[in-house]
């Protein structure tokens, strides 16, 4: 099976592989986390507000997106992107934007809608004797949630928050729709030049199986640790 | 916004001669039903299976099983349909690779083993959690009364682990049905592959996807509706859910 195989394509081309192509999807995995984290923890805080609009606002944004599959939203991203951005620098024509910027968008509001239902139920597991002790000592609700409620909830939903960011990095594999280098559309891009399908796409799974088992690791460790804390 | 909204797009033919626009995104959300239904069975075999390895008292059972969800959770779907699609015809004998390149309706078939093995793993971790949820009790009154581990499962454990978890393998059911967009990558022509083509045949980019968007939705609606009415007819009396 290994009879011909070329590892030296794989050797040939790790520059180009990792330099260009990692960082894409590292960079993309990162900052789409936590504009994510941001966006989703704002969305959890409208829906637990109390105000009934906009809670039912930020469930419906919620079930949409979980109702769609991540390679169609993409493709409306890519397209509405230069829309949105027309509307917002009130330019006349629809503007130019990369392909980093439109996927970076898709990934931050797609992955908000899950990472709100993870900061909804670390916010909702909060004793309400801590919200309650906040405001006896007259601090703002702002204040509350600022340094009582939410470094709580984020803590303990902290091995949750990250195991959502591994399925992240394996999500942002998608942008391949687009036909933009991240790892796997560079992996693929050098396989098609220079036909090596199978070396190519076998190293990619490597690396991909690789940083995720890693990561997956680390994370239930840091579980362990956090578990024997509280 | 000056882009020229054309509702009644959908109704007009499409180039492919296959009817109307409509028709193209019907047919495709058709195949996303099959393919989603064919996924979901090997899902729901290969997951049950692993997923009671990893509960069974035999070590090596357990590794294996663990192994199993190890592998395909810690790869994208998109790597793993690749590596289905491109990689197998080259690695196994050249007469297999080369009937595996000559099937028709490759790209279907790819899916529907590729996305059903990739679900299988986290069926497998929902189906250890129910079993693992039950009360030990259980198993001990089961191992009291005879049972031989095989019955065991049969007719105590399974039976009231797989009533447990319905609500969590609805989600993945959902989670299968939305994972099928990932094959268009290898030419399946599904809902959002053909949404994808109305696009480009008719420039309507925002109807198209509006119309796949709503197709989804529907295809959401009607499994939750469908599920909650099974969950309240298997439900466990006594439990929390149960009458």
């Amino acid at each position: 099976m290994f009879a011909n195989f070329d590892f030296d394509v794989i050797r040939r081309s790790l520059g180009y592989l990792f330099f260009d192509g990692m960082t894409f999807t590292l960079t993309l995995t990162g900052l789409g986390a936590l504009g994510g984290l941001i966006f989703g923890t704002l969305i959890a805080l409208m829906r637990l507000s109390g105000y009934r609009l906009l809670g039912r606002i930020a469930g419906l944004y919620v079930d949409l997106m979980r109702s769609l599959p991540l390679v169609l939203v993409i493709f409306w991203f890519y397209f509405l992107v230069p829309y949105i951005g027309q509307w917002v620098t009130g330019s006349s024509r629809p503007i130019r934007v990369g392909a980093f910027t439109s996927s970076l968008v898709t990934f931050i509001l797609f992955e908000a809608a899950y990472f709100s239902e993870i900061m909804r139920a670390g916010i909702q597991s909060i004793s309400k004797g801590q919200p309650a002790a906040a405001s006896a000592l007259g601090l703002t609700y702002a204040q509350s949630m600022r340094y009582v409620v939410l470094p709580q909830a984020f803590r303990n939903m902290l091995p949750v928050l990250l195991t959502q960011t591994i399925v992240l990095f394996q999500d942002t594999s998608l942008v391949y729709v687009l036909s933009i280098p991240d790892f796997l559309g560079a992996a693929s891009k050098v396989a098609q030049r220079d036909g090596r399908l199978v070396e190519m796409y076998l190293f990619a799974a490597v690396v991909y199986f690789a940083i995720s088992c890693f990561a997956s690791f680390g994370v239930r460790r840091l579980q362990a640790r956090i578990a024997i804390v509280r | 916004m000056n882009y020229h909204w054309n509702w009644s797009i959908f109704f007009e033919p499409a180039p492919n001669g296959t009817g109307t626009y409509l028709d193209m995104l019907l047919s495709g959300l058709l195949l996303t039903i099959e393919t989603s239904l064919c996924a979901w069975i090997i899902a729901l075999v290969f997951g049950a299976v692993v997923g009671v390895m990893r509960t069974l008292p035999s070590k090596a059972a357990s590794r294996i099983g663990f192994a199993y969800v190890e592998f395909f959770r810690n790869m994208p779907l998109l790597v793993q349909l690749f590596i289905w699609f491109f990689v197998l015809p080259e690695i196994v004998p050249q007469d297999w690779g080369l009937w595996l390149k000559q099937m028709p309706h490759a790209p279907f078939y790819t899916a529907v083993i590729g996305i059903g093995l990739f679900m299988s793993a986290r069926v497998a971790e929902q189906t250890r959690a129910g079993v693992n949820s039950l009360p030990r009790g259980q198993k001990m009154a089961a191992t009291a009364l005879g049972l031989t581990t095989a019955q065991t499962y049969r007719y105590v454990l399974l039976p009231m682990a797989f009533r447990i978890i319905m609500p969590p393998l609805t989600s993945e059911f959902l989670s299968t049905i939305k994972n099928t967009s990932v094959a268009i990558t290898i030419g399946l022509i599904e809902l959002t592959g053909e949404a994808r083509a109305m696009q480009e045949f008719s420039f309507q980019v925002f109807e198209a996807f509006t119309g796949a968007t709503v197709l989804y939705l529907l295809i959401n609606i009607v499994v939750v509706v469908a599920m909650r009415f099974l969950e309240r007819s298997i439900a466990i009396p006594g439990y929390i859910t149960g009458k």
